[in-house]
């Protein structure tokens, strides 16, 4: 690993900024959405943190969207390049049926795409939903399977070795901001 | 992120430590969640090879490996060797040989004699997963104890469990026990006294009679199989004296009723020699979810367990 210290972060969402994102997440699905049987899973951590954030916005407006959670897991394609670091499970809470359901899934960050890709295969064990939709706060690019969002908050441009790190109060200690880090490279002085 | 470093095998209690022990039980409540789905299958070890090989006679243990594995979609091979074969030594190495060639990922070995399960997890790169050798170990059994007795009792730290029986022959006991010591939970024995092993496991309170247990104030009472087919030996008078002795009766399950204790046995249970037909009966009985947690635990020891067979 690199040393912290040589990791240049930047930030490119302040907490206003995120607001507003999931402000236009809101929008955009109740729009696109109408009148149908909506129900919202997000992938653990922050993918169920935008989940339930969506979701409030739209129950100010008397809409109604129950939110479900998924951990991939045991869905994840490198489970062989498995490292030291084992991975912990997390439970699966998906309280109500997703049959004939339009299903938004939600994850912070779409990257390659595998991540959705588990996700999917996981969301369709739990039963068959009339439609699966992706919303995302941030697209970075770099798919390395056809898969792309429905609705994106934000479209960033990225290298391959940098990491967009999302931070929700919720999950990380009360810390807000999405923050670009790039690795290898010595501190602005 | 932990610091648990992969294991290749699982061979016993004895070798694993407290963080790892967490992470198995930890990792089996989403197994478990698993099974209340309509589809309860995960694509983990999709590809991967799991061969049960049992060298004695095991309906249960060698299903709910099957069941774990076909759940996480593995391939499962079952090798079952005829319990009147005599297993020599050689044909044992030679074995493993065969198994080598078959190039599974994971190996379930159940086999009569002590220290099996370690030679083959010695001469394999793949994982072995002891499912009982001889009086050594049982250590997945264990595992479904501890997680049937932590959802029952989250505050487990300092509760109380009483093993009844045939402690001698029981692998179950051993390792049960191992593991309950190791979490915090005070272990006591009550069993005849040519069945309860001086020395071993100081760390047990000797019980010897059901008065003595239920003052003790037990938060579950494990029944233990008794094994007829092991009694060639006669370490007890007759089955009627052993019911008699330490079976659970209608009267001690008025006093375990009172008590509001729990009952787990290990299974199969012998109905009227370690328990009545009413006591199957018990409200506050365990028997059943220690099967489905068995399931549940024996998917995260497979999830966990790192085999060695992808580099070579």
């Amino acid at each position: 690993m690199n040393d912290p210290e040589a990791i240049v972060r930047e930030q490119i969402l302040n907490p206003e900024e995120i607001s507003e994102g999931v402000a236009s997440l809101a929008r955009e699905i109740a729009d696109r959405c109408g009148g149908d049987e909506v129900a919202f899973v997000g992938v653990r951590t922050r993918g169920v943190t935008l989940a339930k954030r969506v979701a409030a916005v739209l129950e100010e407006r008397g809409l109604h969207y129950p939110v479900g959670t998924l951990d991939i897991s045991l869905y994840r394609d490198d489970f062989d390049s498995r490292g030291p670091d084992l991975p912990s499970l997390e439970t699966s809470d998906v309280p109500f049926s997703l049959d004939g359901v339009r299903v938004v899934l939600f994850d912070e960050v779409i990257y390659t795409g595998r991540t959705v890709r588990a996700a999917l295969e996981g969301l369709m064990d739990y039963g068959r939903p009339a439609r699966i939709e992706l919303a995302v706060l941030l697209d970075r690019g770099h798919r390395e399977i056809p898969i792309q969002p429905d609705y994106v908050a934000r479209r960033v441009d990225t290298e391959r070795g940098q990491y967009v790190k999302v931070r929700f109060r919720e999950d990380d200690g009360g810390e807000e901001g999405v923050f670009l880090e790039t690795p290898g490279k010595a501190p602005a002085a | 992120m932990s610091e648990l470093k992969p294991r290749k095998d699982l061979l016993d209690i004895e070798g694993l430590d407290l963080p790892e022990i967490e992470y198995v039980l930890s990792n089996a409540v989403p197994f478990k969640q698993l099974f209340q789905r309509s589809v309860k299958k995960v694509p983990t070890l999709r590809g991967k090879t799991v061969l049960n090989l049992f060298y004695e006679p095991s309906t249960r243990t060698s299903s709910s490996f099957e069941v774990a594995a076909n759940r996480l979609s593995a391939d499962v091979t079952n090798f079952t060797v005829s319990s009147s074969s005599v297993v020599k030594g050689e044909s044992l190495l030679d074995t493993i040989e065969t198994l080598q060639a078959m190039r599974s990922d994971y190996i379930v070995i159940r086999h009569q004699a002590a220290g099996v399960p370690n030679i083959v997890a010695k001469h394999t790169g793949a994982s072995v997963v002891n499912a009982g050798d001889g009086y050594h170990a049982h250590p997945t059994q264990a595992l479904l104890d501890a997680m049937t007795f932590r959802e029952v009792y989250p505050d487990y730290q300092g509760r109380r469990l009483v093993i009844v029986g045939d402690v001698l022959h029981s692998r179950v006991a051993r390792s049960t026990s191992t593991l309950f010591n190791k979490l915090g939970i005070e272990v006591a024995v009550l069993g005849p006294g040519s069945l309860v092993p001086a020395g071993r496991h100081d760390f047990m309170t000797r019980l010897h009679s059901w008065d003595e247990v239920f003052d003790w104030k037990p938060d579950a009472v494990y029944l233990l199989r008794v094994q007829l087919e092991r009694q060639e030996g006669m370490f007890f008078p007759s089955i009627a004296e052993y019911h008699k002795m330490y079976g659970m009766n209608t009267a001690r399950l008025v006093r375990l009723r009172q008590l509001g204790a729990y009952l787990m046995h290990p299974g199969p249970v012998n109905r009227g020699v370690e328990i009545t037909d009413e006591a199957m009966r018990y409200e506050r009985s365990l028997i059943s979810t220690q099967v489905e947690n068995g399931i549940a635990v024996r998917m995260a020891v497979l999830h966990w367990l790192k085999p060695e067979t992808d580099t070579d």
